[in-house]
């Protein structure tokens, strides 16, 4: 008697943990006709901030696209996994997207960090990853999309613009102390002083994750930009610290039209936690900018607001991102006619789909995407106004042309080549080494 | 009106150089009198506009073709142009009411209250709706522009403040056109201050001239060193870079003068930012140093309380903002009690639900703490989502004031101010309350106390309940300086435990040295070697001290240590 009742306790156990795996899968009830998608981004932990939204903006596209009758004919089914902004932890549910869960392809990742921990992952298993922030390029793998911009596609025109309308001649570079503002940075740096500017005239400061107190920071910027020639501050501060040094920056009376500061990881979402009155005129580059005047973008954010049931919820530059990568991502299944990742690899590459700037990003062989470069001001009500954007598309460039090392590399995923770091110099697939 | 006062102001330029030194008092005069001639014109062009209608006219087209170049040359000519509308226009822009109609070439603007009126005429327009309009949209070089015309417009202004005001943006534009303007204004001016101000805006005016004649550069260059501040610096510098000769060596020595001057006012800089960092520790801390410092729990959930008290805030003035908006600016009195109050709650509940099952083993306190940071942050997350909230700043709070060289922030003196408050009520209620009391005599011994009568098991939910309180009040403070995010705690509780730990465990005035001491060093630390390195080498400091005195600045000396 004790001994069924044991096997009885154990089977309830197991078909209750069953269901429970099932439904937090959110698996209830699919059968073997749907394709599943992965959601990578971190719904706790620090970087959540940035990263729920991403989770919200792909759920709200599989969704759409399964009210327009799925995907080749099945549902799609989304697998969402919360990797808790620990990067070791982002490389394991990875692996259990693919593995276990064997989802067609991935969404996911903010930080490079993250990006660099499960790339390993996706190149092991054969796996698709749709990485949708801005970042500091250098890379390029078979297995990975790159739908942000990368460095040419936004630091760079922002100092352009900088030189060309506010005729800055001193730059403060400050940036957060990890591998993107490192390596913008240095991309900077070296693109700057090809431009003619002088050692002295160029400032870098590096300020740990979540800096609270600016002040110091704040007053050693004022007196840079006192020595009689424009200057302007290129930020690649991230995260949490924003809001304090933006604070600070109203209350040292630091203005846009004394010191402008350009931000690249500043966007509509992050502005949302500040009263901005003060910051008006401070620039941010992005590909995207929710107040982009066309029927596109309008009806994206209708559908987003409606989605979220909050009429004030803000769009930014990587959900755009992510709208483009998911759409690039059916284009290509639908013209590979399977989900098959070789295939889909092959079929990526040449898509075109509508971006919401009312462009055509198009998919380039590097696994970079063509997208226009837009330069907005803060406004009072926390948006941006584009006060420049280029004439045309940008192709996003990998390798940087400024860095020693790297200005000899391309890459060019199309068979026979099929390279992510083929040397132009040395003819060989393989990097920079020899 | 640009071109007759440019006219004047060349034919005084180019009648000076000619003189000799002797006759130069005199030639002043005849270019005061000129200067003064052309005043008079100006003011009689300023009430005949009619007379120049037809570049009025071109001045409103150029604000509607959306092009920022065309809306910067209309801004430059608005102020001189004689229109009478022009003040409405300039203050309309600065506030994002001036609207066009592209294919109409015509330009409206709206009042407060939404009403358009025609901007040519200044005569309303109820037919008008904004739905069909644009707004005339600004950059920087605009807002530039924008801030000269104001400054142009309102130097006459009847409102003192305002004057004042429009006398600091011409000093920054040092726009040349204005310069007739702030001469006719010094002449009106009485009030010291902002004669003062028109005399530096004319200084940085002619300094930055170079037709203008050596002998009132050179005076004007003594002006802008006597003003001695970091835009002075500013001009100073650009002059030395254009100009040659005396004008360039006065312009450098004076910019090398006021530097000098600024350095040493940096030192005190760095002291007034170290007490204001200082007084942000000791805000965090001082919650701890009940907790951690008296009661011996080492509480992990220490800034998840700060983070719950930044949440009240928000809470408080979210529900002013929607039901009684006139209270907004005063949310911050009503969320400090509310705070303390919710926080001391939520502190009391976690003493008795864990941590009194965990008295005499720190281990298992910081594990089960450290879970119980994770649970109310990823609640807060839940609940009010992962993005930050906005806790606006009231006017006491916003800006800054100059002492000396120095520009002290209005909310970070507050914070320092609330911080020694806290600190010495905290002070008082321990030394001078029952509770206190009683409180001193359960962590000095907690047999005896519990023998004479004193039930510990309410004095230690107390305790932790006022140390969570206090943090939950600092919450309110950092809300004004710190994101509104779950995360805000996590950011603390290091710098907290550090503070306690270096001033000296149990004990509250080692606290507040502690917290001061590692702000005026980090302070100092931080230009030399970067704020990474900078906290870096703190760090190791503490380390290497707590090496050297385990117990901290101020041990706590006598039978209650070994207890």
């Amino acid at each position: 008697m004790s001994f069924t009742r044991r096997i009885m306790l154990r089977a309830t156990g197991a078909a209750l943990g069953g269901a429970l795996a099932l439904a937090s899968s959110g698996a209830f009830a699919q059968g073997a006709g749907t394709i599943k998608v992965g959601i990578l981004h971190s719904l706790s932990g620090t970087m959540a901030i940035s990263e729920t939204t991403l989770k919200d903006v792909m759920l709200m596209l599989i969704e759409e696209q399964n009210k327009k009758g799925g995907l080749l004919g099945k549902k799609l089914e989304a697998v969402v996994v919360d990797p808790a902004s620990n990067w070791p932890l982002f490389a394991e549910k990875a692996r259990e997207l693919i593995s276990k869960e064997k989802v067609a392809a991935t969404f996911g990742c903010w930080t490079s960090v993250s990006r660099k921990s499960v790339l390993p992952v996706f190149e092991e298993l054969n796996s698709i990853l749709f990485y949708p922030v801005q970042y500091e390029g250098e890379e390029s793998s078979k297995n990975i999309f790159y739908t942000g911009a990368a460095p040419n596609q936004q630091a760079i025109p922002a100092v352009d613009y900088l030189m060309e309308s506010e005729k800055v001649q001193r730059w403060v570079l400050a940036g957060t102390d990890y591998v993107y503002p490192r390596t913008t940075n240095k991309i900077l740096e070296a693109y700057l002083k090809s431009k003619g500017v002088k050692q002295e005239d160029i400032m870098i400061n590096y300020t740990p994750f979540g800096h609270t107190d600016w002040q110091t920071i704040v007053a050693d910027i004022k007196k840079f930009g006192s020595a009689g020639k424009k200057t302007a501050v290129v930020s690649t501060i991230n995260g949490d610290a924003n809001v304090p040094f933006y604070k600070e920056l109203g209350n040292a009376g630091v203005k846009a039209t004394d010191i402008p500061v350009v931000a690249f990881s500043v966007g509509e979402e992050e502005l949302a936690g500040i009263d901005t009155k003060p910051l008006i005129g401070h620039l941010a580059a992005w590909n995207y900018f929710q107040s982009i005047d066309n029927p596109t973008n309008k009806e994206f954010i209708a559908k987003w607001q409606a989605f979220t049931k909050n009429p004030k919820r803000v769009t930014n530059d990587p959900m755009e991102a992510h709208v483009i990568g998911f759409n690039m991502w059916v284009k290509a299944v639908e013209k590979a006619g399977s989900t098959d990742p070789e295939a889909v690899i092959d079929a990526m590459i040449g898509v075109a789909v509508p971006n919401l700037t009312g462009g055509l990003s198009t998919m380039m062989p590097n696994h970079h995407i063509t997208k226009p470069v837009l330069i907005g001001e803060v406004q009072g009500d926390g948006q941006f106004n584009t006060v420049w954007q280029t004439s045309g598309l940008v192709v996003g460039d990998e390798w940087s042309d400024f860095l020693e090392g790297s200005k000899d590399l391309i890459s060019d995923w199309r068979k026979p080549l099929s390279c992510g770091n083929f040397n132009v110099k040395t003819g060989k697939c393989g990097g920079a080494s020899k | 009106m640009t071109r007759s006062a440019t006219g004047c102001s060349a034919a005084g330029a180019g009648a000076l150089p000619l003189q000799s030194g002797k006759s130069r008092t005199r030639m002043v005069e005849t270019l005061s009198l000129l200067l003064g001639a052309c005043l008079i014109l100006a003011a009689v062009l300023l009430v005949a506009p009619q007379a120049r209608a037809q570049s009025t006219s071109d001045v409103l087209v150029a604000f509607t073709t959306d092009k920022f170049p065309d809306t910067e040359r209309a801004l430059n000519e608005i102020a001189t142009s004689g229109l009478p509308t022009a003040p409405q226009i300039v203050e309309a822009l600065t506030n994002n009411r001036l609207w066009f109609n592209g294919p109409a070439r015509k330009l409206y603007f709206t009042n407060e209250a939404g009403a358009v009126f025609d901007a040519a005429t200044g005569a309303p327009a109820p037919d008008v709706l904004t739905s069909g309009l644009k707004h005339v949209r600004l950059n920087n070089a605009v807002r530039r522009s924008l801030d000269a015309a104001r400054g142009a417009l309102t130097l006459m202004s009847s409102d003192p403040a305002r004057r004042l005001a429009a006398a600091e943006s011409v000093f920054k534009s040092r726009d040349a056109s204005a310069l007739p303007l702030v001469e006719a204004a010094l002449a009106r001016e009485t009030i010291e201050a902002n004669r003062k101000s028109l005399e530096e805006a004319r200084a940085a005016i002619v300094a930055s001239d170079s037709g203008a004649p050596e002998a009132r550069r050179l005076e004007s260059v003594e002006i802008l060193k006597n003003r001695g501040d970091q835009d002075a610096v500013g001009i100073l510098s650009t002059i030395a870079n254009w100009s040659e000769g005396r004008v360039k060596a006065a312009a450098e020595s004076a910019s090398g003068t006021i530097q000098a001057r600024l350095a040493l006012w940096r030192n005190v800089q760095n002291i007034w930012y170290g007490l204001s960092l200082g007084s942000v520790l000791l805000l965090a801390a001082i919650g701890l140093a009940i907790t951690f410092g008296v009661m011996g729990i080492i509480n992990m959930a220490h800034g998840e309380m700060v983070m719950l008290g930044a949440y009240t805030t928000f809470m408080v003035q979210e529900w002013a903002r929607n039901a009684h908006p006139g209270l907004v600016n005063y949310s911050l009195f009503i969320a400090i009690p509310l705070a303390f109050l919710l926080t001391a709650a939520v502190g009391i509940l976690i003493e008795r639900l864990v941590i009194r099952f965990l008295y005499g083993r720190p281990l298992e306190t910081l594990l089960a703490t450290f879970g119980i940071s994770l649970i109310l942050q990823q609640a807060v997350r839940t609940i009010f989502g992962a993005n930050n909230r906005e806790v606006s700043a009231p006017p006491f709070m916003s800006g800054s004031f100059d002492f000396g060289s120095l520009s002290i922030g209005w909310g970070r003196m507050w914070i320092i101010v609330f911080a020694i408050a806290v600190f010495f009520a905290l002070q008082f209620v321990l030394r001078a309350t029952s509770f206190g009391l009683r409180m001193r005599a359960v962590t000095q011994n907690r047999r005896m106390a519990s023998s004479m009568g004193i039930d510990t098991n309410r004095i230690d939910a107390m305790a932790f309940g006022l140390g969570s309180g206090i943090a939950g009040m600092a919450g309110v403070a950092l809300s004004q300086i710190d994101n509104v995010s779950p995360n805000l705690g996590q950011s603390y509780i290091i710098d907290s435990f550090m503070v306690v730990v270096f001033g000296g465990v149990g004990n509250l005035w080692g606290t507040l040295v502690g917290a001061l001491t590692l702000g005026i060093a980090n302070k100092f630390l931080e230009p030399i070697a970067g704020a990474v390195l900078g906290k870096i080498l703190l760090l190791v400091f503490i380390i290497l001290f707590i090496q050297k005195r385990p117990r901290g600045l101020f041990a706590l000396k006598g039978r209650a240590v070994e207890a």
